[in-house]
């Protein structure tokens, strides 16, 4: 029984951190229940290209949350190793999505190998950048909010300066196919794309020091340090890696439109991934931290914007309602609230104890 | 309750998840009398001081202030201060980059305007009243340490106060600036403050004290005048049995000197260390470097373990050339180091025991192969087990653990890698009379063994008790070296002040 004790505890002490995120998510899927049960309903429609795909709410929030997944799940790592975070992604997304647009445009005619070759490209491209914040954060202790204010300011100039003034245009089938539905498959791509990073990250935490020498790190870099670790190395890597999640939802976004247009794409998803880290639970100082949290935390902040425009609310109005949300999220995840509830438990805990002991 | 009783606290209880931090404590402090209060590491000592100073709630039980009232709830530490209750932590929490009058005075008044010419002159007043050699105006960080602390107690006291607590206000501080510390309190005492001494000394608490209270595994053991409590005694009563003598600790000299060192030095520095120095040692042999606060011994050791940037130098470990230039080729050399800054350099504060534990080897290993959970689990409990570090469980975060705790799970690091060299700075600062016997043993057990170790303390009898050879620093600089019969305090003494000649 103390083994059983002792694990519920683990389980407790580890998961804990993804109550606020899911029990949002819960709200929200609560909430939408007593609005409105269509809310939820999904059907089997035929689109523009003939293929059989799944539509509805539930897979808008799905598909629509991919970019924000993706980039949240860079960000974490970036917050936890540096305890700061990177406000400069939707530029360098923008950066991304023009380095691959540029590729596609300059090659004959698309081909998976263009594609592949595009996409190489524009994550070494990433990387390049990535990289660029990182040695200001790790290696010149620049504050990184600081450090990427740079690419933030010029990111997206640096973006029209590769395709020029105009909007470009990329059609090809297999964009279509990545960015929306593959023939014969009636759930869209992203969402595919979303589980294969969660996968690759999931393998690299498994078979590799990443999320323990990232905790070490971003808790206490100098006693990180005096046990081995080259903390400024791992700083930089969390900063490149934040780099290809960037190309991967740079690629994504442009191939969902079939365009870019470098002031727009993805603009202002920066405050959403920070937010999606926040939410999961993660100390924005950096520290320990739980990837999972970040994920529910971008879903939840996209099924908070359908639900939202489900319920016919503006678009200008929508950012208002989504900060009364966000306030409660965060005043319930706050560290004053926490302790509060912690308290109450204990304090139940208590009453009941006795009754265990005799028993 | 008596009438010069100024503090009673009865039958206080105080859990946490798993463990019971008080039971049944009673604690009554005097007007005018300097009380220690006496425990190991997780004794409850904090605990009993936190539930006192609103920090922690009490579970149960009941306190009493003298002009404020009986069985009264301590919410806040605002609300402690509020009722008399002022507390000086062990690290000074004042503001450095503020004048000595900012500090005595900020965050106290509730105007909104300050008063500065006022607040100068009542400040000045102060500190001469109670002999503080600061002037007002002049910037906290220019002072010394012990004048910072006793910026820091000018400060709690002036705030109306019954009952002040010293947290290990003397831990970073050395001889001549304790004795000012003292004098400090004795002066409070004669103005009728009760003043509740919390330290690891020994000796300062029969110098200043008058009662002692003891604590042990969060019960109370008794209080005691300090006519009637003989020192050994007072061991014996804080770690519940009677005390290993120390005269078994004997340092072991036989180790071979003949053969290669496990480890040479020649001409090493490094950027904290600029003044190049030959070092060398013995497998099997314990040595240390000893000095006053800044002679240099720790950067001298961080230098042979690449803690700083290494500037120049020739090393070889067992007869081969190695490069060590940071931690890690250290650690691959077979070199191990536990830091003396334990909360800075030490622990990482959030992770858990298991996690603290394997860091080392698991960096060592490699970033290609994690250790797996179950192996993780087998090492963390082998090494809980054999230095008998308390702690609920190794999922604990090591930041709950007490100090004494933190630096076995520190040394538990270490040992672990199986180190053929380990550099030991400052293993027993802040932590029990216990604990710090136990860490003596086990480096002469270790050496036994054949692990060649270089021991570092401030408590030079330490030192002479386990050291082999002593490398004598002052200035920054290897002054002398003492061998076998050689050792002794008196030597340590001659040697460092016939250095500065």
């Amino acid at each position: 029984m103390a083994r059983d004790l002792r694990k519920a505890s683990r389980l407790r002490n580890e998961y804990s951190q993804l109550l606020v995120p899911v029990i949002a998510i819960v709200a929200l899927v609560v909430f939408n229940l007593i609005r409105d049960p269509s809310f939820f309903s999904i059907s089997l429609t035929v689109n523009n290209e003939g293929n059989h795909v799944l539509t509805g709410n539930l897979i808008s929030i799905l598909n629509g949350a991919s970019e924000l997944a993706i980039l949240a799940m860079g960000m974490t790592l970036v917050t936890a190793a540096s305890g700061g975070q990177d406000i400069s992604v939707g530029a360098t997304a923008a950066i991304a999505g023009s380095v691959f647009v540029k590729v596609l445009r300059n090659s004959a005619s698309i081909t998976p190998l263009t594609i592949i070759i595009g996409f190489v490209v524009c994550v070494v491209v990433s990387i390049i950048f990535g990289a660029f914040n990182g040695t200001l954060v790790a290696i010149f202790n620049i504050q990184p909010m600081i450090a990427t204010l740079i690419l933030f300011t010029c990111g997206r100039s640096i973006a029209y300066w590769i395709n020029g003034g105009a909007t470009p245009t990329v059609s090809s089938s297999i964009l279509k196919a990545i960015g929306g539905f593959i023939p014969g498959i009636p759930v869209p791509t992203p969402v595919f794309i979303v589980i294969l990073c969660a996968v690759i990250f999931a393998v690299i935490f498994r078979f590799t020091n990443l999320s323990f020498y990232t905790q070490a790190v971003g808790i206490n870099q100098q006693a990180a340090r005096l046990n081995g670790i080259n903390s400024t190395w791992i700083k930089l890597l969390a900063f490149m890696i934040l780099g290809i999640c960037v190309a991967v939802a740079g690629c994504i976004r442009v191939s969902r439109l079939g365009l870019i247009n470098h002031e727009t794409i993805l603009a202002e998803i920066e405050m959403d991934a920070i937010l999606a880290v926040a939410i999961g639970g993660n100390a924005l100082n950096g520290g320990k931290f739980k990837m999972s949290g970040s994920v529910i935390g971008a879903y939840t902040i996209q099924a908070l914007t359908t639900t939202l425009y489900a319920m016919k609310v503006s678009s200008s109005e929508i950012k208002a309602y989504k900060a009364i949300v966000i306030i409660i999220l965060v005043v319930i995840g706050s560290p004053v609230v926490k302790d509060a509830a912690a308290r109450l438990r204990a304090r139940l805990v208590r009453k009941t104890a006795p009754v265990a002991e005799r028993s | 309750m008596q009438n010069d009783t100024v503090l009673s606290m009865r039958k206080i209880c105080k859990s946490f998840p798993g463990v019971r931090a008080l039971h049944n404590v009673d604690f009554t402090l005097r007007k005018g009398e300097i009380h220690a209060l006496m425990g190991e590491n997780g004794a409850g000592k904090s605990t009993l001081i936190k539930v006192l100073t609103g920090v922690y709630e009490k579970d149960s039980g009941q306190i009493s202030i003298l002009g404020v009232g009986e069985d009264i709830h301590i919410k806040s530490p605002q609300e402690a201060q509020d009722v008399g209750i002022s507390t000086v932590y062990q690290e000074i929490t004042l503001c450095p980059n503020l004048t000595v009058a900012e500090n005595m005075f900020i965050g106290r008044d509730k105007s909104v305007v300050v008063h500065w010419k006022q607040m100068v002159k009542k400040s000045g007043e102060i500190l001469e009243n109670l002999g503080i050699p600061a002037r007002p105006k002049q910037q906290l960080a220019s002072c010394s340490l012990a004048v910072q602390q006793m910026v820091a107690i000018a400060r709690a006291v002036d705030m109306e106060c019954k009952v002040l607590i010293l947290d290990e206000p003397t831990s970073s501080l050395d001889e001549k600036e304790v004795r000012m510390i003292f004098d400090l309190m004795r002066n409070l005492k004669s103005r009728g403050v009760g003043i509740v001494f919390v330290t690891h000394f020994l000796e300062q608490v029969y110098e200043v004290s008058d009662r002692i209270t003891v604590l042990r595994n969060g019960e109370l053991v008794g209080t005691y005048d300090i006519d009637n409590l003989p020192q050994v005694e007072l061991v014996s009563k804080m770690i519940g049995k009677t005390l290993d003598d120390l005269s078994t600790i004997h340092r072991n000299d036989a180790y071979s000197e003949s053969g290669t060192p496990a480890y040479q030095a020649k001409n090493l520095s490094s950027s904290a260390c600029p003044n190049p120095f030959d070092f060398k040692i013995y497998q099997g042999e314990v040595n240390g470097f000893t000095g006053l606060l800044g002679s240099g011994r720790s950067e001298c050791a961080r230098a042979i373990f690449g803690a700083d940037r290494v500037s120049g130098g020739n090393v070889t470990v067992n007869g081969k050339k190695a490069k060590i230039h940071n931690p890690y080729e250290a650690m691959r050399s077979g070199i191990g180091y536990l830091p003396e800054d334990r909360k800075m350099d030490g622990i990482i504060a959030d992770l858990s025991v298991r996690d603290n534990i394997i860091l080392a080897l698991q960096v060592i290993k490699g970033f290609f192969k994690p250790f797996s959970r179950a192996e993780a689990e087998a090492f963390a409990d082998e090494y809980i087990q054999k230095l008998e570090i308390k702690t609920a469980s190794s999922d604990t975060p090591i930041k709950s653990l007490s100090g004494g705790n933190q630096q076995k799970v520190i040394l538990a690091r270490w040992l672990l890698t199986h180190p053929q060299y380990l550099i030991l700075d400052e293993p027993t600062r802040g932590i029990d009379i216990g604990t710090k016997v136990e860490i003596q043993k086990l480096v002469l057990q270790l050496a036994q063994e054949g692990v060649s170790i270089t021991f570092i303390s401030s408590e030079i009898e330490e030192m002479l008790r386990t050291c082999s050879r002593l490398i004598v620093m002052r200035d920054r600089n290897i002054v002398g070296e003492l061998k076998g019969n050689e050792i002794t305090q008196n030597n340590v003494m001659h040697t460092i002040a016939k250095g500065a000649e």
